[in-house]
């Protein structure tokens, strides 16, 4: 099976076809980044991009991503640099144990390049299928709010 | 070395990000980018996958299993049994009475019956299947009440059903008063539900032993247990802690442990269990289920003048945490208040439900459902304000507990409760706006089942009290080990304990400590494992508090060495001479070294083994100081209430929180937020439905945690009240707001409703009054 991971090719060999792309992930291209908190589509934590769309990655067939394009937390940073969203999320305290976090990122990631300055009921509603069990999500909102208003001010450019 | 000069103007700031400072975790970059290594993450060449066979019968004998044909599956490596354990097949926290694999006897669904280790995770789990056992299913016992009370019940241990009866009696049992209320109270049991399931990796070592790699509250405790279970000493048992996604209780206990450690051991190669959310389900402790029967007696001013309760904890099929769950349920039971007269009997019990044990609240939260509810129909019964018959009774610095335990540091639990009260509320919904209402803020959100139409809002209020660290004598320690050296030109701490890190933050606190004591800006958090003495279990709101005292009872070694040496260098007496910023400070408040130069090339390594103050046991009448410390936390709770479906929306929950002293304040708010949310979690979603000692719902689709739609804006409070016994004056921070959170919640409910809520999870049927 052939894909795309953070824009390097990918080749894996005996896929079963019962494996999900988070298996594929995980334990063939040794990205674990994307969590396996639930591996039946509930929690969010294996929230990646296939061909730009979120997606919970237990939920896809390996097979199923084959001459396709995946982005997971591990290629959300640029050139050692953290994305906003990661500085933001760090930042806030938004992360606590950080099982959650990935798919968060991601989730929240889509959600700011969807509508860059979200409203709370937005935020709320976006990332309502991202489950956290640690920070009852005060911090969550907090970092999403930060990471827009970074990402507002460097669109602005230097004052 | 020269003479001192005067220096003053050169003292320089302290060393940032010390002791009540808000510094970044140190894990925290590693966690945004995806590289932190949780248990579930390891991974090594030519490693084997683990399976586990459980018992889909609740209680039943084995008659015979037949492990021929999971064997002869190709890439199956080994298949074990009881048979296998090659020592005590039994483990347990307090009372080993758990098998590791059933030899004879079941009893809970779920239980391990056989495990398998292959190439694939597959392999081995249609491997499991392939396994015959035959049963001789029985009735289950399933009803606390009739484990205690019904002497024909079969006995499910030896020793029979009653793990623990604790009374506490204090004061007049026949006392009377003017008002009475009564009430009988249900809690549902509750998941943990962690995110990260219960994983690791065992790789067996050239010297005959074990290295396990895993997720745990308490490395030292996990080891003991192993070294019965595989017959090898200590030194042959080597854990340590990989990352750890959450645990509030759920990892006290073995789960996967001395499966892999068996499977690594019989095949001679590393092998990882993991379990899926459902056996994550089976594979951990859950939150004992209640049933509470009180009597409040007060004068007709609300003044308590008695509480007599029963409370029947059910602990499942063994013993886990619940003898100390029992402890604090009936130590705490009567709540933050000063009541003279007190009976309480507080019972745990084994029957063939799942076992309970351990998740934050650690039985304060169940007492508080009640005693909480009881506050609120006294309240009704004197036509009185709900916080004003609890401060007329609030517990204060200097009362005495129903255990005749005085309470010797601050307990403001009137000025919580009056915290919260004086928070802004949040808009009434208008009524006549309704057409403009956002779906997302109704009861029923999105599903669009109301526009505002039998909506009705509630207030509600609870206060609770926890015991902090261990209590009733249990020796409660930890054990660090801090070094000092100059590396690169800086001088740099390393702390090294065996306390589990589980996203709470302690990792964090432990550099803050050491940059206080040390006034050295690096400090590097050395992995936790068994390789030094344990650090305690990262439970009972401690580890702050014991390995906290721990690292700065180390440091202050390290401190006063690195003194003596400036001293001798310097020819100044080391009781003159103070550490500020890397540098030797003198009496006068000159620079008279810096702490590199006084290093030179030397390490300075002192390990301590820290004790908070001794905790003793209860007698025959519940009497004694049992509890190190109390903790309190109170929250003020508004709800929408869609009264005709029934359907809750938690507008607004607000905390108030005594923590002593805000070791980093952004974490302490941090933990009142998350266990608020589990709190509201337990008072309207949160339930294992079991029937017939059967899960009905194990699975993040049926069992419903809070997500960010249900959790509510919270505002918060810290008061900063410190304890002279305590490191800093901290007063443990993790499990206060668990408690107060879910009571206020229902009261909340009540107040819009009027329905008399007797249970938790409140369900929708409960607020209609429909079957």
């Amino acid at each position: 099976m052939k894909c795309t991971v953070n824009g390097q090719p990918q080749e894996i060999d005996d896929v079963w076809e019962g494996e999900s792309l988070l298996y594929a992930l995980r334990e063939r291209m040794g990205l674990p980044g994307s969590k396996n908190a639930c591996e039946q589509g509930e929690c969010g934590s294996c929230t990646v991009y296939l061909d730009g769309t979120p997606v919970c990655a237990c939920l896809v067939a390996a097979g199923q991503a084959a001459d396709r394009d995946v982005v997971t937390v591990e290629g959300l940073a640029e050139d050692d640099e953290l994305h906003p969203v990661q500085q933001a999320f760090l930042d806030a305290g938004a992360v606590q144990c950080g099982f959650c976090t990935p798919g968060l990122l991601v989730a929240t990631h889509d959600l700011l390049e969807r509508e860059p300055q979200p409203s709370d009921p937005e935020i709320r509603e976006a990332l309502a299928g991202n489950l956290c069990r640690c920070t009852g999500y005060e911090k969550i909102l907090d970092a999403v709010r930060q990471a827009a208003a970074t990402s507002a001010q460097s669109k602005a450019g230097p004052s | 070395m020269s003479t001192p000069t005067r220096t003053e103007q050169n003292l320089g700031a302290d060393i940032a990000g010390g002791v009540g400072e808000s510094p970044l975790r140190p894990d925290g970059t590693l966690k945004v980018t995806g590289e932190f290594a949780y248990s579930s993450d390891l991974w090594l060449t030519g490693m084997l996958w683990g399976a586990t066979l459980r018992s889909p019968h609740p209680s039943a004998r084995i008659r015979s299993i037949d492990i021929t044909e999971a064997v002869r599956t190709d890439g199956v490596y080994a298949v074990l049994t009881h048979d296998d354990v090659p020592g005590d097949n039994l483990y347990g926290l307090e009372h080993a009475d758990q098998p590791v694999l059933a030899g004879d006897v079941i009893r809970y669904q779920g239980e391990a019956v056989a495990i398998v280790a292959a190439d694939h995770p597959e392999t081995a789990r249609r491997a499991v299947n392939k396994i015959v056992v035959d049963y001789e299913v029985h009735e289950p016992l399933t009803d606390p009440e009739q484990a205690v009370f019904d002497s024909t019940a079969p006995a499910l241990h030896e020793g029979g059903n009653v793990l623990r009866h604790l009374p506490i009696r204090r004061g007049d049992p026949d006392a009377t008063a003017d008002v009475v209320v009564h009430g009988e109270y249900e809690v549902g049991m509750q998941d943990q539900a962690f995110l990260g399931p219960e994983s690791g990796l065992a790789v067996p070592a050239d010297d005959g032993g074990i290295d396990l790699y895993i997720a745990t509250q308490w490395l030292h405790v996990d080891q003991k247990q192993l070294c019965r279970v595989l017959g090898m000493p200590a030194n042959k048992v080597r854990l340590s802690l990989a990352g750890v996604g959450g645990a509030f209780g759920a990892r006290e206990d073995l789960s996967m442990q001395a499966h892999a450690c068996l499977l690594a051991l019989q095949t001679g190669r590393p092998v990882k269990m993991m379990y899926s959310r459902e056996e994550s389900f089976f594979g951990h402790v859950h939150r004992h289920p209640a049933k509470m029967r009180y009597e409040h007696g007060a004068t007709r001013d609300g003044k308590l003048v008695y509480v007599k309760a029963q409370i029947i904890l059910d602990g499942g099929a063994y013993a886990s945490s619940t003898p100390a769950v029992v402890a604090n349920a009936a130590t705490l039971g009567v709540g933050p208040y000063k009541v003279r007269n007190v009976s309480v009997d507080c019972y745990g019990v084994y029957t063939n439900n799942p076992p309970c044990g351990a998740m934050r609240g650690f039985g304060a939260v169940q007492a508080a459902f009640g005693y909480e509810s009881q506050m609120d129909k006294l309240a009704d019964a004197l036509d009185m304000d709900p916080v004003e018959v609890r401060t007329r009774n609030a517990l204060h610095e200097g009362a005495t507990m129903p255990t005749g335990q005085v309470v010797d540091s601050a307990a403001p639990v009137e000025e919580l409760l009056e915290r919260v009260k004086a928070m802004p509320l949040p808009p009434e919904p208008n009524a006549s706006d309704l057409d403009g209402y956002d779906l997302r803020l109704l009861p029923g959100g999105v599903s669009n089942t109301t526009h505002g139409e039998g909506v009705r809002r509630g207030v509600g209020y609870a206060i609770g009290i926890k015991n902090v660290c261990f209590s009733e004598g249990f020796d409660d320690y930890s054990t660090a080990r801090v070094t000092l050296k100059v590396n690169g030109g800086d001088a740099v701490a390393t702390v090294y304990t065996a306390a589990a890190e589980v996203g709470q933050g302690l990792v964090t606190v432990q550099q803050q400590i050491a940059r206080t004591e040390l006034g050295v800006e690096q400090v590097v958090i050395q992995p936790a494992d068994t390789g030094v003495g344990s650090g305690g279990s990262t439970s009972a709101s401690r580890q702050t508090y014991v390995t906290g005292g721990a690292v700065k009872a180390a440091c202050e070694q390290v401190r006063a060495r690195v003194l003596r040496q400036a001293a001798k260098h310097l020819d100044l007496p080391a009781s003159q001479l103070r550490l500020h910023a890397g540098k030797i400070v003198s009496a006068d408040e000159a620079v008279v070294a810096a702490v590199v130069d006084v290093l030179g090339g030397e390490t300075i390594t002192e390990t301590v083994t820290w004790r908070h103050r001794p905790t003793h046991p209860l007698d025959e009448n519940g009497q004694g100081n049992a509890h190190v410390q109390y903790a309190f936390a109170a929250h003020r709770a508004i709800v929408d209430v869609d009264v005709e479906l029934g359907l809750v929306r938690v507008v607004q929950l607000d905390c108030a929180q005594d923590v002593g002293k805000a070791m980093n304040p952004d974490a302490v708010v941090g933990q009142i937020h998350g266990g608020s949310a589990q709190g509201l979690g337990l008072a309207v979603m949160e339930e294992i439905q079991v029937s017939g000692g059967m899960v009905r719902n194990p699975s993040f689709t049926d069992y419903l945690i809070p997500t960010i739609l249900d959790m509510p804006p919270m505002q918060v409070d810290v008061l900063e009240l410190a304890d002279p016994n305590a490191p800093y004056g901290l007063r443990g921070v993790g499990e206060p707001p668990t408690i107060s959170s879910t009571p206020a919640i229902v009261a909340a409910i009540r107040h819009a409703t009027g329905a008399d809520l007797t249970r938790v999870p409140v369900q929708p049927h409960h607020i209609t009054g429909t079957p």
